[in-house]
């Protein structure tokens, strides 16, 4: 029980100073690389509280996917670094204290502060493990049966990303040069060879 | 020293003010100009991560198995946000050659 509880402290202490990371580092590219850490021990996080289906959906989805699209589009776009963050300074007593605000807003509606205690109280304690089954196994038997729709949703809004996505991106330069098979095969004859009479001696 | 679902709430609670933080820090001007837009999609997927979070730890204290199947939701339409967004902004980039948003006042009016 020290040993989780330890363990706890270190991923969630790492996580909320990677976030910061994410929030004050000049360079893009160390913002990104914070935020993969981040994520990491989010997903060690979820790992200690026994979702290890989300844990591992965590580490595949926002590592492998999205951490990645991140890091690809700030190494592709020629961003200027030093002009990008003028002006951080500037503006960090306003930032912080709607920050800070929120913050306590957010901790006195968790009973923190002395705000109402009776919402968590009963939820804090309890972890019945009533039926003994894997976790990967209860999502499945939920999701696939009484969420099904759901999770057809799902795939259909990742469809729709995906076409918009390629939809935005895509464009056809004028200067290309590219291959078009179909025309090349339905070229008549006459259109591609010609018979010249050549003259003797005179060139074509 | 058990760790209940305060804690988690709590470290929840800290990211999600961070990418709120990270928001309104990368603001050049404080009425509608934003400064780094890749910077403010990460701090929109910090936020989304405190969604999360809070929403396994209710699941996994309640023992109710919804909550992470909503997380997974979430996740979808995180991901798909953050197509979405880097296209736009990979698009707007090719546009304009800047993504500092003080230049994007476009339909400011």
């Amino acid at each position: 029980m020290v040993l989780q509880a330890l363990a706890f402290y270190v991923f969630a202490f790492v996580v909320m100073a990677s976030a910061a990371m994410v929030v004050v580092s000049r360079n893009p590219v160390y913002s990104v690389l914070f935020l993969i850490l981040a994520f990491f021990n989010a997903a060690a996080l979820f790992l200690l509280i026994g979702a290890e289906f989300i844990a591992m959906i965590l580490i595949i989805v926002y590592v492998g996917a999205v951490a990645v699209l991140f890091l690809f589009v700030v190494m592709m776009l020629d961003i200027n670094l030093a002009k990008l963050r003028e002006g951080f300074l500037k503006y960090l007593p306003v930032g912080a204290m709607i920050g800070f605000v929120l913050f306590l807003e957010i901790l006195f509606g968790l009973g923190v502060l002395g705000g109402n205690t009776t919402t968590l109280a009963g939820i804090g304690k309890a972890v019945p493990q009533v039926i003994a089954i894997d976790n990967t196994r209860a999502i499945g038997r939920v999701l696939y049966t009484q969420y099904f729709y759901l999770f057809q949703v799902a795939g259909l809004v990742l469809l729709v990303a995906m076409i918009g996505a390629i939809v935005l991106t895509l464009r056809s330069r004028p200067g290309l040069r590219r291959q078009h098979i179909s025309e090349q095969l339905y070229r008549p004859k006459d259109e591609a060879v010609t018979v010249v009479k050549v003259p003797t001696r005179g060139g074509v | 020293m058990t760790i209940g679902l305060d804690h988690y709430l709590f470290v929840a609670a800290v990211l999600f003010t961070l990418g709120i933080l990270g928001i309104f820090l990368n603001r050049k001007n404080v009425i509608v100009i934003l400064k780094n837009v890749i910077v403010i999609l990460m701090c929109v997927e910090l936020m989304l991560l405190a969604v999360n979070i809070n929403l396994v730890a209710f699941s996994v204290f309640q023992g109710n198995v919804v909550g992470q199947i909503f997380a997974m939701l979430v996740l979808t339409v995180a991901a798909a946000e953050a197509a979405i967004g880097l296209a736009i902004l990979v698009v707007y980039f090719r546009n304009r050659g800047t993504i500092e948003v003080e230049d994007i006042n476009a339909m400011k009016g």
